[in-house]
């Protein structure tokens, strides 16, 4: 037996066990952590199956940046999980229900009968000179072009919304203008005031 | 590899219409408040423009672009010219009812117009990837929108329910695609269509796939069981964009549904039209009978929306060009009632009031008898009523429904018609049966009232002549 059905079946191992954990683990921060080892476990995955540059850009741009970011939020956000989990019990027998339902319909669909080595047979290996990354520019650029730029408007239009969501002019809240900071005058400031000597007879009384 | 250039003539609209929103987003920061209606502007003559290319490049033969991923074919082209102009008299609508509350913001109209962007690439998707992609394009502009009011609680409640229910929705989208696109090792809509009609029709993948995408589409058009989202976002959300998520969105899904179902698994057709035929009575069932119990006029709304999208499914699963052809001249006179009566609700609303309750069109005949006939109009064409194009959209999907042989479904979605009559009724009941209770005059431009005029004439007039738009609609199918 080769190596590689083994380290399929341990890195499939990990990649379940810390899926589930993400969304069982109590403290968010572990569920996060968790992601990213789901995330390095599925990218050795896409190492086997000899898509190299996908591997490597998952853990690039997901753990890299974005669960670097997901854990500032999570860190920085005080969030109160209690409500959260509100209703837990109460909706626990539908959900399993429901999820024991979709698990047995895909586990009788997507299955070897269906999914096997005879109907999809396994790619033909390639050389060490095979580059997956020319590969993937090559039709990336050409033949989805259209469709690669659509999903650049969608990232503008993330930003876009994501710009008119938070900001705002928000009154009562004190921040600085260095600007005017600078342009200050001493008149702006200061004011001299003078005042009369009180009076002896307020004193008195 | 053999790479063919693509011809970029079919896709100059969706061009223009990026490069135009572009630059509205970058002109937009540089003009001060009081300007702002020059954004406004801007964005209405983007969709005059590409109404006219649209019309301009418009071509007798399907040309398919971008190596299959893009189609530019009779329906894409109508669906396309409607969505413009439903959503310049969106635009139109909205305007005074953005200032007053003070939304009156760039992002509102250069968010519309990537909205409108995405429909038509949905519309004109040949490919699941292009499909999902202007789904997704259309669903992000649209969650944007419903949050923009961020000091209401309502429409940030409103827009998460919707965020989140659309992400599900796509989510199911993906799975069914990817399974279908396992089961025939292609993405492109021409290439499944005919994988299905050589191979056996009960492969177990395909109808997976299948059913998670008729579950996606029945989220985002709204049908029961999946229709809990619509009222809460209609509800929520400023009435502005209310009135455009139920209005021009509608029909790009309908475009998706012919794509996806029609077009790319119409092989399978036995097996869908069972789904369908329980969804479209649910829906039409469920959204006519809780609609009569609710008092505010967008929850209403929002019912009826679901009852209508009911009747949309009776054309589709139908199956036959008759069906389609009628499905399409359903959603079209939808949107156009939807349009005027999501209008009336503007009209009546004015600074620091929404006239969102039924009760605020108490005596409007007495405040504004014109006004109150065109709410009449609108109302009668929604229910149904014979001189309103409303009454042919009916006939025609039901017409097909028994063509196929579904009478019972047929005499089900009468007889629940006729149920849902008493809502829209009673409206017609408050406007010239009850005192008002409110009598500030209407305060609105004159441009509003003209347009609102001019869509319940046109509810009206094509009741009366619906021959050239259901023509129009059986030579696109």
């Amino acid at each position: 037996m080769s190596i590689e059905p083994v380290l399929f079946y341990i890195f499939s191992a990990i990649l379940v066990t810390a899926s589930a954990l993400v969304v069982v683990v109590r403290n968010p921060v572990f569920a996060a952590l968790f992601l990213i080892l789901a995330f390095f476990t599925s990218s050795a995955i896409w190492l086997l199956l000899e898509a190299e540059f996908l591997a490597i850009v998952l853990v690039l741009v997901y753990v890299g940046a974005v669960m670097v970011l997901f854990l500032f939020v999570v860190m920085m956000l005080d969030i109160n999980l209690a409500p959260l989990r509100e209703g837990f019990i109460r909706y626990l027998p539908v959900g399993v229900v429901v999820a024991v339902i979709v698990l047995l319909e895909m586990a009788v669909v997507v299955g070897p009968e269906n999914f096997g080595l005879e109907q999809m047979p396994a790619p033909a290996r390639h050389g060490a000179d095979y580059s997956n990354t020319e590969e993937l520019g090559s039709i990336l650029y050409t033949v989805y072009a259209y469709p690669f730029e659509i999903a650049a408007v969608i990232l503008l239009v993330a930003i876009v919304a994501a710009i008119s969501l938070t900001m705002r002019r928000r009154p009562r809240v004190k921040y600085q203008n260095p600007a005017e900071q600078v342009l200050i005058r001493r008149n702006d400031r200061v004011r001299m005031v003078k005042m009369e000597a009180e009076k002896k007879e307020n004193k008195e009384q | 590899m053999n790479f063919e250039f693509p011809d970029f003539a079919p896709a100059v609209p969706e061009i223009f219409v990026l490069s135009m929103a572009c630059t509205i987003l970058i002109v937009d920061t540089f003009l001060s408040e009081k300007n702002r209606v020059i954004t406004y502007l801007l964005s209405q003559a983007t969709l005059l423009g590409a109404a006219v290319l649209t019309v301009t490049m418009h071509s007798a033969t399907p040309q398919v672009t971008f190596s299959g991923t893009f189609i530019s074919d009779g329906l894409a082209d109508v669906l396309k010219v409607f969505i413009y102009l439903i959503t310049a008299v969106v635009f139109l609508y909205s305007r005074e009812y953005l200032v007053v509350r003070k939304l009156f913001k760039g992002e509102f109209f250069v968010l519309g117009l990537f909205a409108v962007l995405g429909m038509m690439i949905l519309v004109s998707g040949y490919n699941m990837l292009t499909l999902y992609l202007g789904l997704e394009l259309l669903s992000l502009s649209l969650y944007a929108m419903v949050a923009m009011h961020r000091d209401s609680m309502e429409s940030s409640e409103a827009a998460m329910k919707y965020f989140i229910l659309g992400a599900i929705a796509s989510g199911m989208l993906l799975y069914g695609m990817s399974l279908i696109y396992g089961a025939t090792g292609s993405l492109d809509i021409g290439e499944i269509s005919s994988y299905i009609r050589n191979s056996s029709a009960d492969d177990m993948v395909l109808l997976l796939g299948l059913v998670f995408i008729i579950v996606a589409l029945a989220f985002k058009l709204g049908a029961v069981p999946f229709h809990m989202w619509i009222p809460d976002v209609y509800h929520g959300a400023p009435t502005a964009i209310t009135l455009f998520i139920s209005t021009a969105p509608k029909i790009a899904a309908f475009a998706m549904v012919m794509r996806l179902l029609a077009d790319g698994l119409g092989g399978l057709h036995v097996q869908w039209q069972d789904i369908l035929v329980i969804l479209a009575a649910l829906s039409i069932a469920i959204g006519n009978v809780v609609a009569i119990a609710q008092a505010n006029i967008k929850r209403m709304l929002a019912y009826s929306t679901i009852s209508h999208v009911g009747f949309l499914f009776l054309g589709v699963l139908a199956g036959t060009d008759e069906g389609y052809s009628a499905a399409m001249f359903y959603v079209l006179v939808y949107a156009l009632m939807s349009l005027g009566a999501f209008g009336m609700v503007i009209l009546l609303s004015r600074a620091g009031f929404e006239a969102d309750n039924i009760s605020d069109f108490k005596g409007l005949n007495e405040r504004s008898p014109w006004f109150a006939f065109m709410m009449l109009i609108l109302m009668f064409s929604m229910a149904g009523v014979p001189p309103t194009v409303g009454f042919y959209a009916k006939l025609a999907v039901l017409s097909a429904v028994v063509d196929v042989g579904l009478v019972w479904l047929a005499v089900f979605g009468v007889v629940f018609a006729v149920i849902g009559a008493f809502y829209y009724l009673r409206i017609i009941k408050f406007m010239y049966f009850e005192k008002p209770e409110d009598t500030a005059p209407l305060v609105t431009d004159f441009d509003m009232r003209a347009v609102i005029s001019a869509n319940a004439l046109v509810v009206l007039a094509l009741g009366i002549f619906p021959g050239s738009l259901i023509a129009l609609c059986a030579t696109v199918i």
